[in-house]
């Protein structure tokens, strides 16, 4: 069943769940973040309105700069800005930030550890019909492997403002990724947060699997976790909102617990989500893993529903996991 | 304490000497940009630049940004004379847990203000600070030296264009124009000229200097400071390898260090000015 000390919402399984969009969850964290913080500044290239940064750029058109169709300079600015003080936060689209300036984050933000907040905006799959070349599926691994990044991929709309107040109060540099579409607000203004610290959404008394989700994709794993519950299969969701870094100790207790674990992004399965998990668990508590993501192929156009279907990213496809990884375990 | 320009020209000497003995001893470094911006190197920290050497992160200093990290020998070596840090740290440039990094690395040395290195970002930084202090009415001056060759890099135009924009008047570009990148002169990689011309149309003021007249260089950096309307671009028409003949104006001693011979003529010619001076001693 759903943890209570979760805080989720009432409306977690209904048909009426309340539809918002994590750009908004940003855009109003950031407004908040900027009126208790005189450092923060908000930078975005053209892209003002679909990143949401609209709403802190009215509020303090001072501390709003306009860099132009220019991911390099928006970071590379924002890189001498947090070298004088400041608290940039960049706005643009995963797929050009950080899909276009990753030398330039290495190196002007990443080696010296600037707190430079680089949020990427109409990320993944979902972006449905702009086709593959505005598809960000590989901005997660791009962001994980430089030294000093923290990257975090809010689930919803409360979870996504969390984030944004939380980074504006570290001064170290993140990276948020955000979809383009609405998506269920299954958590509470309650539900905890705590960067750095996943949150296990349901518990069992016998679990036979774990099923680890991050981005819109965790609330496909809590619909097939219903679904699986009424077959009676009792599974464990966990919501990894914060990639790196990854809070080894609950997936390996987890894990231990389970003793098999499914892992679903809307990302490559190269180096995002599933390639995390699976460097803890290889080295502390070997079980076995599905995991589901994109499997090595570019996305094309379509609806978001029609290509998480191509793509193996629905709440059928998280069940037959399942069912496959404890198969594996038992065999 | 004030040095007359002879003075100053005997310290752009000495350490073009040490730039050779550092890239031999290193085995690895760029000498012909190094030399070529010695005399610009040893304006700035001698003459333009508002800073303490005994208080290198002091607030309101002038910030020195070199976009183009691999010339740091002389960057370096004018740091040392002018009481940064230790001369005999010059000799130990690219090793192991040292402050000179093979590339200025800020988490070692701090007052090098950026870590540098990949061409193109160093004119979006400094204008980033630039764009802040102005903001916040402060009184420093953003400097930033770029070459020539980083001019093929999309980055730095977009910058060219944000300056420009922001009338940015706090800050200055020193462009070293020694007309040399790796592969070959600038001119038949990707030609550049009109430069001046092209910073003009993007909304800036255009100075140009002898980049080893140091007192051209110090009054184009007071007449920057004077203009209020721009960013300041100072066109510093340098010769790469400057000082040692076998290495001026030669592509090929761009990035590639000199043998014990090549070292050992190079310091002779600098100390003898290519024969123009007698040693001491001869």
């Amino acid at each position: 069943m759903i943890d209570k000390k979760m805080f989720l919402s009432d409306k977690i399984f209904k048909k009426d769940i309340e539809l918002k969009l994590m750009r908004d969850g940003f855009g109003y964290g950031l407004l908040e973040a900027g009126e208790k913080d005189e450092r923060i500044i908000a930078l975005t290239a053209d892209l003002k309105e679909s990143t949401r940064v609209n709403y802190f750029a009215e509020k303090f058109p001072d501390r709003f700069i306009e860099v132009g169709v220019a991911e390099q300079n928006l970071v590379t600015i924002a890189s001498g800005m947090a070298n004088y003080g400041k608290i940039p936060f960049c706005t643009s689209y995963a797929i050009f930030s950080p899909g276009r300036n990753w030398e330039q984050i290495r190196t002007t933000i990443g080696i010296d550890g600037y707190p430079v907040k680089i949020i990427g905006a109409q990320s993944g799959l979902n972006i449905g019909h702009y086709g593959v070349t505005h598809q960000a599926l590989e901005d997660i691994a791009l962001m994980r492997v430089i030294p000093n990044m923290n990257v975090i991929a809010p689930s919803d709309y409360f979870e996504s403002l969390k984030a944004t107040l939380s980074m504006a109060v570290d001064d170290k540099p993140y990276y948020m990724r955000l979809p383009r579409i609405e998506s269920p607000v299954y958590t509470t203004d309650k539900t905890p947060f705590m960067f750095g610290k996943a949150n296990v959404l349901t518990e069992s008394k016998k679990p036979e699997s774990l099923i680890i989700a991050t981005g819109l994709m965790v609330y496909e794993a809590l619909l097939a976790y219903k679904e699986l519950e009424k077959n009676g299969i009792e599974t464990i969701v966990i919501n990894v909102h914060t990639i790196k870094p990854l809070d080894e100790e609950t997936i390996i207790r987890y894990a231990k617990l389970t003793g098999a674990v499914v892992t679903i992004e809307e990302h490559q399965v190269i180096g995002g989500l599933g390639s995390a998990v699976s460097e803890t668990l290889s080295k502390n508590f070997p079980v076995p893993i599905e995991i589901l993501g994109v499997q090595d192929r570019f996305g094309q156009s379509g609806k978001p529903k029609e290509l998480f279907k191509e793509y193996g990213l629905t709440k059928e496809d998280i069940a037959k996991a399942v069912k496959k990884v404890i198969a594996r375990k038992n065999s | 304490m004030k040095y007359t320009i002879d003075e100053l020209n005997d310290i752009a000497k000495e350490v073009r000497q040490d730039i050779i003995k550092m890239i031999l001893k290193a085995g690895y470094g760029h000498p012909a940009g190094s030399l070529g911006m010695v005399d610009v190197f040893v304006a700035m920290y001698y003459l333009v630049l508002n800073h303490d050497p005994s208080n290198p992160n002091w607030i309101d200093r002038d910030r020195l940004i070199l976009s183009n990290g691999h010339i740091c020998p002389a960057r370096y070596a004018v740091m040392a004379h002018s009481g940064y840090f230790e001369h005999k740290e010059l000799m130990q440039l690219g090793e192991f847990e040292r402050i000179l990094q093979g590339h200025p690395d800020k988490r070692y040395l701090s007052s090098v203000e950026t870590t540098s290195g990949p061409l193109g970002s160093g004119l979006a930084q400094a204008s980033g600070i630039a764009f802040c202090a102005r903001a916040d009415k402060k009184r420093f001056r953003t400097f930033v030296i770029t070459s020539d060759g980083e001019h093929d890099e999309g980055n730095h135009w977009e910058a060219v264009m944000f300056a420009g924009k922001n009338n940015l008047s706090n800050l200055t570009m020193i462009v070293d124009r020694n007309n040399i990148q790796i592969d070959d002169f600038t001119e038949n990689v990707m030609p550049l000229e009109p430069l001046a011309e092209k910073y003009k149309a993007f909304g800036w003021s255009v100075l140009e200097v002898d980049g080893h007249n140091i007192e051209e260089i110090l009054n184009a950096c007071k007449k920057a400071r004077a203009i209020y309307e721009n960013p300041t671009v100072i066109i510093a028409h340098t010769i790469a390898g400057r000082g040692v003949d076998f290495m001026e104006n030669n592509p090929n001693w761009h990035a590639k260090a000199p043998n014990d011979l090549d070292a050992q003529r190079a310091i002779k010619e600098i100390r003898t000015m290519q024969g123009k001076i007698k040693e001491y001693g001869e």
